[in-house]
């Protein structure tokens, strides 16, 4: 028989594979029942040793992530729609092995994993379609009564952070990554601490979409530990709290206070609900910029 | 013989210092403005306020009531009730019954018609309104006649409109009100802070709980009369003046369901920690250090003009002020020169004297702050420039003043002043008048100045900052979302994405 070649599962920053700095790691195992432990004692399979992001990396992923986003959100909106759709090809090409995980992290049916997957593609697929839209609807032409041409338009707010759900960690991960990233922002990103395999898989799709490096990161580890230092980090500007976690969310809330930090706290209890998604996920990470210009001759 | 000589001579000594001191600049010639005061009879002022709850004026549970003065001449104007948490909790609990009971029963178009009132009965008393903001905060008349009363206006006016037609700012939602809003303005438009607040919340169909600044009552006091005058229901907006403690009492009480501040970034960010995990809905209008960036094929006479206009309106309490200016090196000794003439004409003194330009800083305290941010500057090495107008004896003033050979990292180049007080540092290029003018934790307001179309909207699609003025400078309209990046604070004011604030979605 041919010995399978495991992979070796990493953070992914700056547009690298690294492991943490701190040479910490995390057992997962598979889901009970989903596939079978290698001997009658152990109770689960292992699947793989994950890096254990420390806060050292938490703050290389900011840097990274601020350094590469002015260019990001320079690129054209049709590039960055074209990006994004390239990373749902990518997500299809690897549809399989994606399921495979899902099925063996989470205990789902060859029929949830797969349902999950398609959500994921679709979701990619609808982001991807906004790049060159909600500029357009978020913004104004405001009729202010002086001879002044006034516009406002929303823009990228700069790095944001992510605290991704625990489940469903791949289309969770997506339905909060996406968003951010079509506006032009930079993302750093604290992966479901349970279910890690898929996102960090994610990773690969990311790596080969034509992303820019650095404009997202994704550090797997443990929320207690990496939230409070994302929350009050001087240049992160802005966080999407999707853990679930009520005592997480306050200490979110208040950390933010050290810059002005804009929280967005989401409580989905359906992320297949596309209806909820779209333009306000796009929103809740954009500023609102007004311009005056003189009118005259 | 030689008598005359001597006069001659005395005589051409006498003229030469008469044009040594006579100002560069002269706005409608060499003689001296005769005081042009506006009357402040149509003001009825009261000897004491009340809190403004449920509609009617009453006495404080506090039992306390604090002087209100005139800043400028700093005699007393009234005695103004202190609300204590027990004044609080009664006015966010006749805000709840307000909304409950008539408020959130009320049609859009029923409430927007009795914003239009308020709009109205503000434009009918508006020389009372302009001249009893001039008196409480220090403003000059002019300003308070032109700028804060009729764009106080123009927010009610506007919101009004809105009331009925929410689902059209909010497709594919279902919109319905918050509830009990809290608000807590500043001192530097009082009035104007007020409007800003209430009329989006109103329209939306929320009740208010409003805090003005404890220097500046007395505006929102009278405003309280207007509501009483309109038949607004009883409840929809409470009144209750105080200090720092009051607003913490108004923004920590659990029925309070949405909290609007404006003010410092320091007290917003205790806000934001203090409401962590309530749930509670929370925009915030900070302070701000707002790059005023001329570059050299700006019309500079113009650009002088704003930038003076950036910086001297309202004694520089503003917010959005243009508190740094970055000149382009190649024109920087030619704007200077203009600035230093254009300054020496600026006129300070009584607030009501329709010819001032600068009138009375608008307390002790923020003339105290003012004064320590100049010595910091003068002892971190940049070099003064004042304006030697005579100052009056009683009253709290400070001349129009400007720094040269500022360093980034000064004080006065860091941190917000609030007073009239420029800091000017000067850049090669454009790629360096960005980054100068970033490079700060605040994103209010920044201005460029510039003839060349192209430039302007390279320039300010990289300004970091919520309002960028374009050859212009504090411009407002209610239309126009107003707000702020970064430190500068989150949620808008104005314009269709201000009514987001006061909204809840569905």
């Amino acid at each position: 028989m041919e010995l399978e070649v495991r992979k070796t599962y990493k953070l992914y920053v700056g547009g690298e594979f690294i492991r943490t700095e701190s040479g910490r790691y995390d057992p997962i195992y598979a889901a009970v029942g989903s596939k079978k432990p290698r001997s009658a004692s152990a109770q689960r399979l292992l699947l793989a040793n994950i890096s254990r992001a420390s806060r050292k990396d938490l703050r290389e992923a900011v840097r990274t992530a601020r350094s590469a986003q002015p260019d990001w959100a320079s690129k054209s909106a049709y590039l960055k729609g074209q990006i994004l759709y390239r990373m749902a090809e990518m997500l299809e090409g690897r549809a399989a092995s994606f399921e495979d995980l899902l099925r063996e992290t989470r205990g789902l049916t060859a029929a949830g994993a797969a349902r999950e997957v398609r959500a994921s593609i679709d979701r990619l697929v609808h982001y991807a379609g906004w790049s060159d839209k909600y500029v357009a609807l978020l913004g104004t032409v405001n009729p202010v009564a002086s001879s002044y041409f006034d516009f406002s338009v929303p823009e990228p707010m700069g790095v944001v952070g992510i605290v991704a759900p625990e489940e469903p960690d791949l289309l969770g991960l997506i339905s909060h990554l996406a968003p951010v990233l079509v506006s032009g922002n930079a993302a750093v990103v604290l992966l479901s601490e349970s279910r890690p395999l898929a996102s960090l898989e994610l990773a690969e799709v990311l790596a080969t979409s034509d992303l820019p490096a650095g404009v997202a990161n994704l550090l797997s580890g443990h929320k207690d530990e990496l939230v409070p230092h994302l929350a009050r980090h001087m240049d992160v500007l802005a966080i999407a709290d999707a853990g679930g976690d009520a005592a997480l969310s306050k200490s979110i809330a208040s950390d933010a206070a050290v810059n002005v930090k804009r929280v967005r706290r989401y409580q989905i209890r359906d992320y297949f609900d596309g209806a909820a998604q779209g333009l306000d996920f796009i929103e809740a990470f954009t500023e609102i910029k007004t311009t005056w210009h003189p009118i005259g001759v | 013989m030689s008598t005359t000589i001597t006069d001659q001579k005395a005589r051409t000594e006498a003229l030469k210092k008469v044009e040594a001191e006579k100002p560069r600049l002269e706005f409608g010639g060499a003689w001296d403005y005769a005081p042009a005061p506006e009357s402040k009879e149509h003001v009825r002022l009261e000897k004491r306020y009340g809190l403004f709850i449920g509609g009617e004026f009453v006495a404080p549970r506090s039992k306390k009531y604090f002087e209100t003065i005139n800043p400028a001449t700093e005699e007393v104007l009234a005695e103004v009730a202190e609300g204590n948490a027990a004044d609080i909790d009664a006015a966010v609990r006749a805000a709840e019954q307000a909304y409950e009971k008539r408020w959130k029963k009320l049609s859009g178009a029923q409430r927007g018609k009795y914003i239009y009132r308020i709009a109205r009965l503000l434009q009918e008393k508006a020389r009372e309104f302009a001249v009893l903001e001039t008196m409480n905060g220090g403003k000059p008349i002019k300003e308070s006649r032109d700028v804060d009363v009729p764009l106080a206006v123009a927010h009610f006016f506007y919101h009004a409109g809105w009331a009925d037609k929410l689902e059209y700012a909010f497709p594919r939602h279902s919109v319905s009100p918050i509830g009990v809003c809290g608000q807590i303005i500043p001192w530097n438009f009082p009035l104007l802070m007020a409007a800003w607040k209430i009329a989006p919340a109103l329209a939306c169909g929320n009740t208010v709980v409003l805090k003005p600044a404890e220097t500046t009552p007395l505006t929102s006091l009278h405003l309280a009369r207007i509501f009483q005058e309109a038949d607004l229901p009883p409840g929809v907006v409470n009144i209750v003046p105080g200090a720092g403690e009051t607003g913490a009492h108004l923004v920590n009480h659990p029925r309070a369901r949405k909290i609007a501040f404006t003010g410092s970034t320091d007290v917003g960010k205790i806000i934001q920690r203090s409401i962590a995990g309530t749930g509670k809905r929370l925009t915030l209008e900070l302070g701000g250090k707002a790059a005023n960036i001329i570059f050299e094929d700006a019309a500079l006479d113009q650009a002088v003009e704003g930038i003076i206009n950036g910086i001297y309106f309202n004694q520089g309490h503003v917010c959005c002020a243009g508190s740094r200016l970055l000149v382009q090196e190649s024109v920087a000794a030619t704007v200077l020169t203009k600035l230093a003439d254009r300054v020496a004409t600026l006129r300070l003194g009584d607030p009501l004297d329709k010819n001032t330009d600068v009138g009375a800083i608008n307390s002790k305290m923020q003339l105290e702050k003012i004064r320590d941010m100049v010595s910091a500057g003068v002892e971190e090495g940049a070099q003064l420039h004042q304006s030697a107008c005579a100052i009056p004896s009683r009253g709290f003033w400070f001349p129009p003043t400007f720094f040269t050979g500022v360093a980034q990292s000064h004080r006065i180049a860091r941190e917000e002043i609030f007073g009239p007080v420029l800091a000017v540092m000067t850049f090669r290029t454009p790629e360096e008048a960005v980054e100068k003018a970033n490079n700060i934790p605040y994103g209010l307001s920044a201005g460029i100045w510039t003839d060349k179309g192209s430039k302007i909207f390279k320039i300010t699609s990289k300004m970091k900052a919520g309002v960028v003025w374009a050859n212009t400078f504090n411009k407002f309209d209610p239309s126009s979302p107003f707000g702020g990046y970064k430190e500068s604070g989150f949620g808008r004011e104005g314009g269709v994405h201000g009514l987001r604030a006061y909204v809840e979605l569905s």
